[in-house]
């Protein structure tokens, strides 16, 4: 089969560099990008050379090279912004969003690597099935609120109980941070260990100010949260910057030796739940 | 004749972001079971990505909001050409709809006595937007995601619907194939909601993701569904302009609604200069005014900025037109000069526009708090589409619903920011009601193989070629005749060379070639998409043609003036026997006295 001739420039990009010729603000620079291509069952590295602009992020780059060399090159993407989490990959390396990478913060002058997360089985080139995630995220208690606070059925809300737990709710569930997390990428303790994202996410639970239900003793025995070490490698990597080992993991492992190994402080919490309640 | 692997469900949704994700919700609350079907991970929809806020009227800023407000300023945002019944419906349920979220999970931001805090936004009267900071659309897709997990929904993510099966006249379930290795798949189903989406892609500027090519209404048009109102397209005022690569990337109103002026290259703030007359008794007077507006002053009236979308895009257009634009062919948003007014502005604004700081300092290499942003038009909506009964969301092929921003007739003309969020959770909820109903009412019907069997081989099809021209170069002309003909400003001459444009696309797409295997191949999957784009093309532009007028999002140059005569009907366009686009003039059905009343009375 022949490669079809493509005539345009960048692929399934928001079309921006179009027709709307960008004003001359710097030369357009070829630059090499090494990109993984496979599937399940293995794979290599390939070169692409293509034309570089100003402002240009890694996923532009892979769509460019989508449209003129390698048409069926799969790949991600929604937002463009850093707003879906869908891009995720490592650049040169490092867990990334693809569209959040500005070429500018890269070295040009050698292969820019990028290949799919490697903590997740591969689909193909950048697609990795990330399926696992949503099986983990079914079996944590969902969310049980207090009885409302008012009449019409509505809660009263202190915004300083809201800005408490809006770091944990910023998260676009990117899985970069159970990329690079080591119990998850070398010791596949997939089955016993819920990976940061979902620390991430039972804190928001345990944390928001309606939640009445009780996840301690779950993450205990079956989010495995003794196997985290806090090295910290996830918060290093999150985009949204959520400072998941301090502020989230930390508190939820205190939380467990507070009710696991202090009868008391768990009285108390016991009472102060059901006062809340 | 291919045997297809099939799967049953009552109700099989199409789509999840936050219509369908919710119309799976209703429908299973109701005891039937739920297939739902995305292109995406579940999480990854379009919803995600909303900025600005929910509208619900629930007058917990200010108390004199409540659903008759909402309804006449979503008529007014719309010039009286909505479908008077789903506005209605959405003033009044919308706030039940929003607090069933914080239910379920979602924390908004508080006012001082601890209840959902509202937001100032274009064309509604008072503070209604509930909000989480500008990170609106991921809270609510988040909270539906989750909530939805636990109610019994089986989730088929990386599917994409390709046909409608049909069983005469009924809607019988759909063909789909997965993304990730190209296998074919029939949801066999007794009720199907349509929640896929708009057509941002048909665009070259455009805030919309690769998903927005149009599906759910090229599918429900091919199974003979009505459409309407397809020639209004939202431009969006404020997207991005520089980098280039993030071109049409949405700015959010909210940076308007808090106090955000836009000013041209001279410095003027331009948007004083031209006020619609039926606007002028509610706009500021003057800066100071506007100002007091947005700081929750209720004796001011709003600043000139936020005047509807269409309003505003076409102001920037004439200002770039006239040569006083900025360097990038923009004009200047600016938020930081709120330190004028406001101590530690920067970070005020870091707080209420987190995101925006964040794709600015990233994208752009600049700082919102100390320099202005460089904006401009952007494809953002469609206020056109399926054609639905307005308490029921069904279309006009029985079993099939659509709900969300696929659907027509809440917005009009023209939409009014954070309308599409609850247009969601209201005629979501609707939609999984009803689509419940109509399944369990009516006997299962077994899908039509032999259409699942055409549509199959036919999506094949490029495979085979040998020769012929890649998809991309294909999407990308259309997206240029679209934008160069189609867009902001039309004329008549320009869009019949655009039909004639968009049909000699389709002979070219009809030959087009894919390399590569059916696995995870977005080549083919971009080859697939052309023909939904190129349908809501030509439904575009046919009843851009149609209209000869200017109103709401749809200008023309050559009919510059709104014409009475026109606010009467709806333009419509179904198959026709012969297969091609028939257009008519739908009339709108007359109004109940009650509701001109609220009208009447200044909502
Ligand atoms: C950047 C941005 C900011 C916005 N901000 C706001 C705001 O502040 N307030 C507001 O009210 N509105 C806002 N909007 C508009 C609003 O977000 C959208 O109109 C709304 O989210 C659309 O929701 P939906 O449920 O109809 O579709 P989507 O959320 O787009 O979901 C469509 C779903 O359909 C699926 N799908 C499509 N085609 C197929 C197919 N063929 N087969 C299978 N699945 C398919 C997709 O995979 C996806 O899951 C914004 C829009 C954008 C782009
Ligand atoms: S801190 Fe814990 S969860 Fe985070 S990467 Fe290290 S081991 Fe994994
Ligand atoms: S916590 Fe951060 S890195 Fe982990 S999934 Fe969420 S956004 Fe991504
Ligand atoms: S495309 Fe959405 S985060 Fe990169």
């Amino acid at each position: 089969m022949t490669t079809p001739a493509i005539g345009t420039s960048s692929g399934g990009t928001p079309r921006a560099a179009g027709a709307q010729a960008a004003p001359a603000e710097s030369g357009q620079r070829p630059a090499t990008f090494r990109v993984w291509r496979g599937d399940a069952a293995g794979g290599a590295f390939r070169d692409y050379t293509t034309d570089t602009a100003p402002g240009m992020v890694v996923l532009d780059a892979i769509h460019q090279i989508q449209a003129e060399q390698a048409n069926d090159l799969a790949v991600r993407w929604n937002c463009k912004a850093g707003k879906c989490g869908s891009c995720s990959a490592e650049i040169n390396g490092k867990p990334r969003l693809m569209c959040m990478t500005r070429l500018s913060d890269l070295s040009l002058d050698k292969p820019v690597t990028v290949e799919p997360m490697r903590a997740f089985p591969p689909v193909k080139d950048l697609v990795t099935d990330v399926s696992w995630n949503y099986r983990v995220k079914e079996k944590i208690t969902q969310f049980t609120p207090r009885p409302p606070d008012a009449p019409d059925g509505t809660w009263r809300i202190q915004q300083s109980d809201v800005d408490r737990v809006q770091e944990f709710r910023k998260c676009i569930e990117c899985f970069l941070c159970q990329d690079v997390c080591h119990v998850i990428r070398e010791h596949h303790e997939e089955t016993e260990f819920i990976g940061p994202r979902f620390f991430v996410y039972t804190a928001a639970l345990e944390m928001h100010p309606l939640d009445v239900a009780d996840r301690i003793p779950a993450l205990k025995r079956d989010y495995g949260i003794g196997f985290c070490n806090i090295t910290k490698c996830c918060t290093s990597v999150c985009p949204e910057s959520i400072t998941i080992t301090d502020n989230a993991i930390i508190p939820l492992k205190e939380r467990v030796v507070d009710e696991f190994y202090d009868p008391l402080g768990k009285l108390v919490k016991l009472f102060s739940r059901a006062h809340r309640g | 004749m291919a045997d297809f692997e099939t799967v049953r469900h009552d109700v099989l949704v199409v789509g999840a972001g936050g219509a369908g994700l919710r119309a799976a919700i209703a429908a299973a609350a109701d005891g039937v079971s739920v297939g739902l079907v995305c292109k995406s991970l579940l999480g990854k929809a379009h919803t995600v990505m909303a900025e600005g806020g929910i509208a619900a009227a629930m007058g917990n800023v200010d108390d004199r909001d409540d659903w008759k407000v909402h309804f006449a300023d979503t008529m007014r945002g719309g010039q009286y050409i909505n479908n008077w019944r789903m506005a209605e419906l959405h003033a009044k349920e919308a706030p039940a709809r929003v607090r069933e979220l914080e239910a379920w999970g979602a924390l908004f931001d508080r006012t001082p006595d601890g209840r959902i805090l509202q937001r100032n936004f274009g064309g509604h009267r008072y503070p209604r937007l509930a909000h989480v900071g500008d990170r609106t659309g991921l809270e609510m897709i988040r909270t539906l995601q989750d909530h939805g997990i636990h109610h019994g929904i089986d989730v088929h993510m990386e599917w994409t619907v390709l046909t409608l099966l049909t069983d005469g006249e009924r809607v019988a379930g759909a063909l789909a194939y997965d993304r990730e290795r190209g296998r074919f798949r029939v949801f066999a189903a007794g009720a199907v909601v349509l929640a896929t989406g708009g057509i941002g892609r048909a665009f070259r500027i455009t805030s919309n993701s690769w998903e927005y090519t149009g599906d759910g209404q090229s599918l429900a048009y091919h199974a003979g569904a009505v459409l309407q109102d397809m020639e209004f397209v939202q431009f969006h005022p404020t997207g991005m302009v520089w980098p280039p690569s993030v071109r049409g990337i949405l700015v959010t109103e909210g940076v308007r609604g808090e106090g955000g002026v836009l000013t041209n290259r001279e410095g003027r703030r331009f948007m004083f200069d031209d006020i619609p007359e039926n606007y002028r008794a509610q706009t500021a007077a003057d800066a100071d005014e506007g100002w007091r507006y947005t700081q929750g002053d209720k004796n001011a009236r709003r600043p000139p900025e936020l005047l509807t979308r269409d309003h505003v895009a076409r102001s920037i257009t004439r200002e770039v037109r006239e040569g006083r634009g900025s360097p990038h062919g923009g004009v200047y948003l600016d938020i930081a000069w709120i330190k004028e007014r406001l101590p530690n502005a920067a970070e005020h604004i870091k707080k209420k526009l987190p995101s925006m700081y964040h794709q600015f300092k990233q994208l752009a290499d600049i700082d919102i708090t100390t320099e202005p942003m460089e904006v401009g038009p952007t494809t953002h909506y469609i206020m056109g589409g399926i054609h639905v009964d307005g308490d029921t969301q069904m279309s006009t092929v029985p079993g099939l619903f659509a709900a969300g921003e696929c659907a027509a007739g809440l917005h009009g003309a023209n939409r009014l920011g954070g309308n599409s969020l609850s247009d969601l959770l209201v005629f979501g909820q609707r939609a999984g009601t009803y689509a419940a109903q109509f399944a369990q009412a009516h006997a299962p019907v077994a899908p039509d193989l032999g259409q699942a069997n055409e549509a199959a081989q036919q999506a094949l099809e490029p495979f085979s070629r040998t020769t012929g021209e890649g998809p991309y170069q294909i999407q990308h002309a259309l997206q240029d005749t679209m934008q160069e003909l189609v867009g902001i400003v039309r004329r008549e001459e320009e869009m019949a060379k655009a039909l004639s444009q968009i049909s000699a696309l389709s002979a070219r797409a009809a030959q087009v070639a894919v390399v590569g295997n059916r696995e995870y191949n977005p080549g083919w999957h971009t080859a697939l998409d052309l023909g939904n784009l190129l349908t809501v093309a030509e439904a575009i532009t046919r009843s851009a043609i149609e209209r000869r007028e200017s109103r709401g999002g749809h200008f023309r140059d050559d009919f510059p003036d709104k014409d009475p005569g026109s606010a009467t009907f709806n333009i419509t366009l179904r198959k026709g026997p012969a297969g091609r686009m028939e257009l008519s003039r739908e009339p709108i059905r007359p109004m109940p006295d009650a509701l001109k009343q609220v009208i009447a009375e200044g909502g």
